[in-house]
């Protein structure tokens, strides 16, 4: 058989007969492989709905087939749901990544993800009895594509929605993987909300029937709805589907690879449980952003939406050169947010670097790679020489959330002010007391 | 049950669905023990599933009427045998080599194809027994055939899959579920339908599940396999049975099946034969709660004083009998239609006209509903349904489409097997490709490496290990025939392996199939002796300890205490046998006792002396020493003489 023609025969989407050299007769639907797969062998989805590979070698013969038709794969399409839709609360949904609800096409294995609020509403009918939803979609990437100027195309979007209607509560849908970061920086630019702003992800994609994401969206919604006006963070508490926790965005942090409860406070507590179950919230601190003491002029203000990516994040480790702090100044590198260990420390031989960098104009802050726990630059006499190099410490703000904070100060303010802002508590990044309670309990085996 | 013949002429067709789990080492996508877990430290939670869309809109049925129901799942994750992947919050890890190794070695042995690239696939199933909402499967072979007892049975497809969770206890709307079983690896093996009648059906099953047990690396034990059934009649309907369990329950459910598609091909023609049409069952349901509000019957009560309980009837004009209709032992069409309406509707249940007055309602409301309907009491029928109205709605219309589609005769169904071997209706048949890829696993090349190692596992057909039986382990055809078919084949290799040739085959085998049986006869606990035991036993035998004809006396004597030492026990009882020099000290003991008919008959005495010897020796001194030391000392006695 000519290599073109039997190339032609082997594209995806036709239906064909191959006769195998191993003694095989196969029919089937020829997909369409993913790039990474090996380009020797094609895949063939069988009648019986299995796909299996072929390798090409193996072909000796192939038949195309006509008149197969795409078949019904499940026989049921369910009657739309006529739930009566409550005027009230408005929620509108932006979209940045990752997919809340998707649609599988199980002939081909194709996901498409559902965009459309009235195509979600169909597939998450729960949610026409929270609210009245709107949506759209501002961009669609992979979370680990995130960076600060897309923070600010966020922020201005967002800023532009309370404008329009300051009592409409904001969802933001995120992949999971950098959906802290972007509540820390939506924490600092829209300062003063006038609405709720929930941002969820979910930690089992939609094409399954197991995912978390439609039970994180009923959270968030019921969140929404009654939340205070300030950027939370929306997902599973436990692994469960019991409840789910709101956390303040700048004290939340991914704290799993692959868990529904990833998503915890640290070194903090919540902002409340949610039970979707039975709608039940339970606020669980009283130091919020109550909507209805919040002025909502206020959003008129000449609003802070920038971000610098002049700013680095530098974990410490034994054994690194100071040589790479004289190269993030070099590279024009405004602020260095130090990773340090215990209470914020880096080896001796760094500190001249630092010494230099600050010189230079560059804003050097110290927070600690332990997560729990506060930085304290007095208590041993490296921590001592650091503050001298003019080192700023961070308290016991996350690393993350001290990157993104110290971003949005240079984004928007001169050096000196920023100095001062990395200081103040703005958006709960300082948490003011510390509990014994708040650090978790690790498994020790106990019975 | 009907003659081989019989079972031709009516066309019966089956397809078998062999599942077996497989003895790997860790789990199908973890690295999680294959074991089942009882007590010790678990962790629980709860969840729901939510049925996923197709491009075109459809959801699967079952599923989603699962979801509608509100229903919760409540995992138990034991922590021996259970990690993040059970409990969904970690991605599968690579699939299991050695679950795809034994399962194309097993698919050599029945000239099954291996695939050239293995790619994992989901299967939705959302009744909550995977936490994932599905069940990961691969098919790893193609096609082949066995042969068994001279007929030729076609394979279509050899599949690698993982084991659903194990059912724990339901309460209200929530279903508990045991995380140990999940991602056990299983085979399924599915044959063409080339079966033709109940007894061939145990026949093919017991021949794979030899060939599975051979590969002595399949898992034993209850649950550790499990069939499904594909039957056809002709002019009937390919059905699916599900989860049969006991291989003496598979012709039955077989057999109950082809009556019951016999059966409605039956009341097809009845129909006809009663001029109604298909066009003639109209969904027209009709209130009859005034009439039935105070009426006695408890049920009607109860489910009437629900918010929005009504009463709702649909009159079947010239249906007289037919609901009564017996299809299988104690289920009528009355009962297939009450399974719908469970399903469809979420009732509990429906009464039809053939058995009532009866429930609490009274001759007197059955009139009136028959007068509420427009019908005639001798000659129509109809179905009532009490309940919330729109349950009794959704009930009643699923119930109009059965009717319907008795018409057509046998439909298109997934049915689960009950305990009698029949079944009831479980979910309309999925179609075929509920199936998608799982994208977190990649696909898996079969590569030569993989085909060699699947080589050394291939089992040898029952026929052939009967036939290595015989002929290098010089077993009786008998001996050899029970052994393939038995439960401690396994228990027989392993004993014949650890004993290098110390013990001949045959003195193993019999201890196994026929001693331990007639023990067990006996009324002796065997049950208790484990192997490490019986291996001591032989061992003593090879030591020259204990003469064979004391095994089966000593085996006695651990069923009495399975916990002794067998040496110990032996000793106690006097089953050790002698040293040589304490046999000939009897044996000349016992030729001076018969001085006077040696004197008589010479070296003829022989037999004589010998049963004297066996008496006093047996179980104590092998029979060839006791047989040489007379042979010696008596020809020392008759020179003696001379």
């Amino acid at each position: 058989m000519a290599e073109n023609r039997k190339a032609d025969l082997l594209s995806p989407g036709n239906f064909v007969r191959i006769f195998t050299k191993s003694g095989m007769v196969l029919e089937g639907l020829i997909l369409q492989r993913y790039e990474i797969f090996d380009p020797d062998y094609i895949t063939l989805k069988l009648d019986n709905g299995y796909n299996i590979g072929i390798r090409i070698e193996n072909i000796s013969r192939i038949e195309e087939l006509h008149g197969a038709e795409r078949r019904h794969t499940v026989e049921f399409v369910p009657e739309s749901f006529q739930a009566e839709v409550k005027k009230g609360k408005r929620i509108h949904i932006l979209a940045t990544g990752g997919t809340i609800a998707s649609k599988i096409d199980y002939l081909t294995g194709g996901v498409t993800p559902i965009l459309k609020t009235e195509e979600l509403l169909e597939v998450i009918p729960e949610l026409r009895s929270i609210a009245d939803f709107s949506s759209e979609v501002l961009m669609s990437i992979f979370s680990e594509n995130m960076n600060p100027a897309r923070w600010e195309n966020i922020s201005k979007r967002v800023y532009e929605l309370l404008r329009e209607e300051p009592d409409r509560s904001i969802l933001i849908t995120h992949g999971t993987d950098t959906l802290g970061y972007t509540a820390a920086a939506l924490s600092f630019s829209i300062g003063s909300p006038s609405s709720p702003i929930v941002l969820l992800g979910s930690q089992r994609s939609s094409d399954r029937p197991s995912s978390d994401s439609a039970f994180n969206l009923i959270a968030a919604s019921l969140y929404a709805k009654e939340g205070p006006c300030e950027v939370a963070v929306v997902m599973h508490g436990e692994s469960g589907d019991s409840y789910a926790l709101a956390h303040r965005g700048t004290r939340v942090r991914k704290m799993h690879s692959s868990r529904r409860d990833a998503f915890q406070s640290i070194s903090s507590i919540p902002i409340a449980k949610i039970e979707p179950r039975s709608g039940k919230i339970t606020f669980l601190r009283d130091d919020v952003r109550k909507c209805d003491s919040v002025d909502k002029g206020k959003m008129n203000e000449e609003p802070k939406l920038k971000f610098s990516d002049k700013i680095f994040l530098l974990k410490f480790f034994p054994g690194m050169p100071g040589d790479v702090i004289d190269f993030l100044v070099e590279k024009g590198f405004k602020g260095i947010v130090i990773e340090g260990t215990g209470l914020g420390h880096v080896s001796e031989n760094v500190i001249e670097s630092i010494r230099n960098a600050v010189e230079r104009g560059t804003i050097v802050t110290m927070t600690t790679q332990c997560l729990f726990g506060s930085v304290n630059l007095n208590v041993y006499s490296t921590g001592r020489l650091l503050q001298k190099a003019g080192v700023i410490g961070l308290g016991n703000m996350l690393p993350e959330t001290a990157y993104v904070k110290l971003s949005w100060a240079l984004g928007n303010f001169g050096e000196e002010e920023a100095r001062n802002i990395m200081l103040r508590n703005i958006a709960g990044e300082y948490e003011e007391r510390e509990l014994m309670s708040f650090y978790p309990r690790w498994y020790h085996g106990e019975v | 049950m009907e003659a081989q013949n019989d079972w031709k002429k009516l066309g019966l067709r089956v397809g078998l669905e062999i599942h077996q789990q497989l003895k790997t080492s860790k789990k199908l996508f973890c690295n999680c023990p294959v074991t089942l877990v009882e007590g010790g430290m678990e962790d629980v939670f709860e969840r729901s599933l939510r049925p996923t869309r197709s491009e075109l809109g459809e959801v699967d049925i079952a599923a989603y009427f699962e979801w509608q129901k509100g229903r919760i799942y409540e995992y138990h994750a034991p922590r021996e045998a259970s990690c993040l992947v059970e409990a969904d919050e970690e991605p599968p890890h690579m699939l299991n080599r050695e679950a795809v190794e034994i399962a194309l070695g097993i698919g050599m042995a029945m000239n099954s194809n291996p695939v050239d690239e293995i790619h994992v696939m989901r299967k939705i199933v959302i009744d909550g027994s995977n936490t994932t909402g599905f069940q990961r499967t691969a098919l790893v072979a193609l096609g082949g055939e066995i042969n068994v007892n001279g007929k030729k049975i076609g394979i279509q497809t050899i599949c690698v899959e993982e084991d659903a969770a194990r059912k724990g206890e339901d309460r209200d709307r929530v279903s508990s579920y045991i995380l140990d079983r999940l991602g056990i690896p299983l085979i399924e093996i599915s044959t063409a339908p080339d079966i033709q009648s109940p007894e061939e059906v145990s026949e093919v099953a017991s021949w794979i599940g030899t060939l599975l047990r051979l590969t002595g690396k399949v898992r034993r034990g209850i649950g550790t396999i499990r069939q499904d059934l594909n039957i056809s009649i002709a002019g009937g309907e390919k059905v699916e049975i599900k989860g049969v369990q006991e291989l003496d329950l598979l012709p039955k459910a077989v057999a109950l099946e082809a009556m019951r598609q016999k059966r409605l091909l039956e009341l097809r023609e009845e129909l006809r034969r009663r001029g109604i049409d298909k066009e003639d069952i109209i969904f027209t349901p009709v209130d009859v709660t005034n009439i039935l509000k105070s009426s006695k019957s408890k049920v009607v009560e109860k489910n009437l004083s629900k918010p929005g309980g009504k009463a709702l009837a649909i009159l079947l004009k010239k249906f007289k009998g037919m609901l009564g209709y017996e299809l299988q032992p104690n289920r009528r069409f009355g009962t297939e239609l009450a399974d719908y309406a469970r399903f469809y509707g979420d009732v509990k249940g429906l009464f039809h006209g053939d058995e009532l007055p009866g429930y609490g309602i009274t001759e007197d409301e059955v009139r009136k509903v028959y007068d509420a309907l427009g019908g005639d009491p001798e000659k129509d029928n109809f179905i009532l349904i009490v309940d919330e109205e729109e349950k009794a709605l959704k009930s009643l219309k699923a119930v109009v489409e059965r009717i319907r589609a008795a018409f057509d005769g046998v439909p298109r169904e997934t049915r689960a097997v009950l305990p009698d071997g029949t079944s009831k209706f479980m979910r309309p048949q999925p179609g075929a490709a509920r199936m998608y890829p799982e994208t977190d696993i990649p696909p898996i090349p079969v590569t030569k490496e993989i085909l060699e190692k699947a080589k050394a596992l291939k089992p040898p057909t029952p026929e052939e290990k009967r036939k290595y039986y015989e002929e290098h382990l010089g077993l009786s055809s008998n001996l050899a025939e029970q052994l393939v078919g038995s439960e401690q084949q396994e228990t027989f290799e392993r004993l014949y392996e650890r004993l290098h040739g110390s013990v001949d085959a045959t003195t193993i085998a019999s201890l196994l199939l026929v001693h331990m049986i007639s023990i067990k006869r006996e009324g002796f606990s065997i049950e208790k002796i484990g192997e490490e035991k019986l291996f001591r036993v032989l061992e003593l035998f090879s030591e020259g300890k204990i003469a064979k004809e004391a095994i089966p006396e000593l085996i006695k004597l651990l069923a009495q205490r399975p916990e002794a030492d067998p040496l110990e026990l032996a000793q106690k009882a006097g089953l050790l046998t002698m040293s040589e020099e304490e046999v000939r000290a009897i044996v000349k003991r016992i030729i001076r006792e018969n001085e006077r008919i040696i004197k008589e008959r010479g070296e003829r005495a022989k037999s004589l002396l010998m049963g004297a010897a066996m008496k006093e020796l047996r179980g104590k001194a092998q029979g060839s020493l006791v047989s040489r030391l007379i042979d010696e000392e008596l020809s020392n006695y008759l020179k003696k003489q001379v």
